[in-house]
């Protein structure tokens, strides 16, 4: 418990400093947040579900082994210490001794073990605990991961929603646990909130655990989180103060307009382990982009800045990689391809492709998946014109109608945006490794991409847990995908938390968004 | 021909009808590209292969379309929905969970679309040249030309936005769980202000204009003038000859309009983001999530087959002339 207490008592010191500029608020107990968030997650249960839908009000529900700071530095959680063995081959998790389900069972090193097989065998993301071989349970708080090899991803990987601690003596009944009854009802995790009511497509009503095994915290008695998933409607209920906060907000207009209202905080800080990077992705194996040359020469067509400043206006970074710029992998010192038409143009005359009688030399398409990527799509057919390449902008119905076209290959070019997940080895290996070129995958190598050094860093990098060496091999990546450009990326996503002034203290500024245990959030 | 049968005729009509809807809609959702595999990988950030395919073998997706589509007519034939791929909950119980919000919407709104539109034609129909004719055709106009969307976006700006009146949108105040029924109710009612509104736009311009229409033509016939000789007073030619006999075209129309106000509702519950069947229908189109989708679609087209067949002895008992034939 020393060591949890003094995160707090460090994490406390932080918002305080935070809060000079307004007001130097002590936190309070008690009261009613109400904040959004802007799908039906299907369910609760991180520990089967990915996605921030659930992740929100799944890492109220169910705590996980460790929680990160927004240095990225791994703070107690339900594990009170950790320790990686010398040769990375297994990590000793210490579990804090007083700590409780919402049911009254104590957790117990069965309940890690268990939660870690269901994870590995049914999370969308395999390679979270891939190399994991065994999990031992010398004692009741005591669990033993076994790895196959150094698995620099783990402790990432044992945060937030990642690794929803869920409790054996409810999942382990033999039914299968993605469709488990306790995901949506009479929820029992170890969380700082107990679930009161999930009503789909309405609300997802969560109050105060009174046995947290966090002393002191939670400070709020209940939160209401309303699901709206319309950005205007959002907007509106933030500024009419009918909402205190909203994750997530990424929608560069209301962003701006929210930024002028006196009492809201509208922050962009954190979201870098979620760290969602969008690029325009080329199909490598359509007959024209299987040139690299083509490739730069739309790169150098593209205007970075111009999309920043004026689809974006100003509420986005710049990603020059794959890798999300908050991320202490990110490399900056990559080519930009700073827009330049001139050499664009003679890309493309010397790699063969002259201009036909109307200024045209080719033709290719660009997709995107859902509304909020159409502005850029359509950005690229003139801008791309003026290199003679005469872009056709191809609409989907729907997300599954994209998620069709791109993961079959029946592509050119799309604007996609992808999620790093934490660490590389989850959520960026995925995009580039030659193993994942898999057909009918949506956000697999669907740009069908190879490169033997390039699989060959990635498998030395997620097998390795020297930060220096990973941080080497990571540069030596990034310089090799900004040359051979498989994807040419643009921005991460201007994810914002908006919260009232007045109202709401503390308000999450995780790696994590607001995907991240809200205990210190606290009503003014 | 007897009730009886006339009844037995609709709903076979309605029953084929039915089957037709279903085999339609499965065929057309099952042609588009994409299923309900992508969709949850999608709502996940990225699912494994293996994930994938262990998706559409629990759900029969890799599954020939025939057999596809046999079994899913031959659950609807002993009234199973199914189970929602997406929300994993039976599709039964989502539906019955929904469905009170949107007949809330839906029958306010017509209640108040029909009685406002009556008196507001009837008010137009006794002073033709009247200012009120006037505001009539002018309403009707505009709700005809407006799409629901719009004018639901326009009171939003005007009573949420700039005079916060109302609430943004919703059905109640989640803090209010455990308050009384009366308070939540209470609640509710102020919550379905503005949706109800918007819905009803578009029908008190039609019922109004409707009512005035076919009061008009009603006034001019012989009995009103018959009516009026003998001497009654002219509220009661009013409202107990010329209203009562000009109501069957209002009755037909409504009826008709069902299928419409519950499109419409879809529409109006989205933008007020009201937790009905129409922003179920929206996520679950989204979705692919099939079995949901088609619940929904069988319901309302049963609810729509239902509504008709009862406008029909509606019909039949406020017009003497039809039970005549």
């Amino acid at each position: 418990m020393k060591l949890a207490f003094k995160s707090l008592f460090a994490a406390t010191a932080v918002a305080a400093l935070m809060a000079t500029s307004a007001t130097a608020d002590e936190p309070k107990t008690g009261g009613t947040l109400t904040m959004a968030i802007q799908q039906t997650p299907r369910h609760l249960n991180p520990a089967v579900q990915s996605g921030t839908a659930t992740g929100v009000p799944g890492t109220q529900l169910f705590a996980s082994l460790l929680r990160y700071d927004e240095g990225w530095e791994p703070q107690p959680y339900l594990a009170e210490s950790w320790d990686v063995s010398a040769d990375g081959l297994s990590v000793t998790v210490n579990l804090v001794k007083d700590a409780v389900f919402h049911d009254g069972v104590p957790i117990t090193s069965e309940d890690v073990a268990f939660s870690i097989d269901t994870v590995k065998a049914n999370h969308p993301f395999k390679s979270m605990f891939a190399p994991v071989t065994e999990v031992a349970t010398p004692d009741a708080h005591t669990a033993v991961i076994k790895l196959s090899k150094p698995h620099p991803a783990l402790l990432l990987a044992m945060s937030s929603q990642l690794l929803a601690i869920i409790p054996k003596h409810v999942y382990g009944d033999g039914q299968d646990p993605k469709t488990h009854p306790a995901n949506s009802e009479n929820v029992v995790g170890s969380g700082p909130f107990k679930l009161v009511e999930f009503k789909k497509g309405e609300h997802v009503i969560l109050e105060r655990n009174e046995n947290y095994f966090m002393d002191g915290l939670p400070y709020l008695d209940r939160i209401v989180m309303r699901i709206m998933p319309d950005d205007s409607t959002r907007a509106i209920a933030l500024e009419s103060g009918e909402l205190q906060m909203s994750g997530f907000e990424s929608s560069p207009r209301n962003i701006v307009r929210l930024k002028k209202n006196a009492d809201l905080k509208v922050s962009n800080a954190g979201y870098a382990a979620i760290g969602p990077v969008n690029w325009l992705a080329f199909n490598t194996k359509a007959e024209k982009l299987s040139d690299p040359m083509v490739r730069k020469a739309i790169a150098y067509a593209v205007d970075r800045e111009f999309i920043n400043k004026a689809l974006n206006m100003g509420t986005a970074p710049t990603a020059l990689t794959g890798i999300h710029p908050g991320s202490p992998f990110y490399d900056e010192t990559v080519e930009a391809y700073d827009v330049d038409l001139a050499k664009a143009n003679q890309l493309l005359d010397a790699a063969g492709y002259n201009k036909g009688s109307d200024g045209m030399r080719f033709g290719l398409s660009i997709d995107y998946g859902w509304p909020a990527m159409k502005p850029y799509a359509e950005y690229m057919k003139p801008q791309l014109k003026k290199i003679g390449i005469d872009v056709t902008v191809r609409s989907s119905a729907d997300f599954p109608t994209w998620a069709k076209r791109i993961s079959t290959w029946d592509f050119d070019m799309t604007m996609d945006n992808v999620f790093n997940w934490g660490d590389p080895v989850i959520g960026v290996h995925r995009t580039y490794s030659s193993d994942n070129i898999k057909e009918g995958v949506i956000w697999s190598n669907t740009q069908q991409y190879s490169n033997d050094r390039v699989d060959a860093i990635m498998e030395e990098a997620g097998a390795t847990n020297d930060p220096a060496k990973r941080t080497a091999l990571y540069a030596e990546l990034q310089q090799i995908l900004a040359d051979e450009l498989p994807l040419y990326p643009i921005f991460a996503s201007p994810y914002h938390t908006v919260s009232s002034i007045s109202a709401v203290g503390n308000a999450s500024d995780s790696i994590w968004g607001t995907s991240t245990p809200l205990d210190r959030v606290y009503l003014k | 021909m007897g009730f009886g049968q006339i009844l037995a005729k609709r709903v076979g009509y309605g029953l084929v009808l039915l089957i037709a809807v279903v085999v339609l809609n499965f065929t057309l959702i099952t042609i588009a590209p994409g299923d309900v595999a992508d969709a949850i990988a999608g709502d996940m950030g990225g699912a494994d292969a293996s994930v994938l395919v262990e998706i559409r073998q629990r759900y029969g997706l890799d599954q020939p379309f025939m057999s596809q589509l046999w079994r899913y007519l031959s659950s609807v034939a002993v009234m199973d929905l199914g189970y929602s791929y997406f929300y994993n909950t039976s599709v039964t119980e989502l539906i019955l969970q929904r469905l009170p919000a949107t007949l809330l919407l839906i029958f306010s709104s017509q209640i108040l679309a029909i009685s406002v539109g009556v008196l507001l034609g009837v008010m137009a129909a006794r002073k033709p040249n009247s200012l009120v004719n006037l505001c009539v055709t002018f309403l009707s106009l505009f709700g005809f030309a407006a799409p629901v969307f719009w004018t639901g976006i326009l009171l939003i700006i005007l009573f949420v936005s700039v005079h916060p009146v109302f609430p943004v949108g919703g059905m109640m105040n989640a803090a209010l769980i455990d308050a009384s029924f009366f308070e939540q109710s209470i609640n509710i009612a102020y919550h379905l202000v503005l949706p109800m509104v918007t819905l009803a736009s578009i029908y008190l311009a039609l019922y109004s204009r409707l009512t005035r229409a076919s009061m008009q033509e009603v006034l001019g016939s012989d009995y009103i003038r018959t009516a009026r000789a003998k001497g009654l007073r002219e509220n009661k030619v009013f409202y107990k000859h010329a209203l009562k006999n000009s109501l069957g075209p209002l009755v037909t129309v409504a009826g008709l309009q069902f299928s419409a106000v519950m499109s419409g509702a879809v529409v109006v519950e989205a933008v007020f983001n009201w937790p009905g069947l129409g922003t179920l229908a929206l996520q679950a189109i989204l979705a692919r999530d099939t079995p949901t989708i088609m619940g929904i679609l069988f319901f309302s087209s049963l609810v729509v087959i239902v509504v008709n067949i009862f406008t029909d002895l509606v019909l039949r008992m406020i017009d003497p002339r039809i039970r005549a034939e």
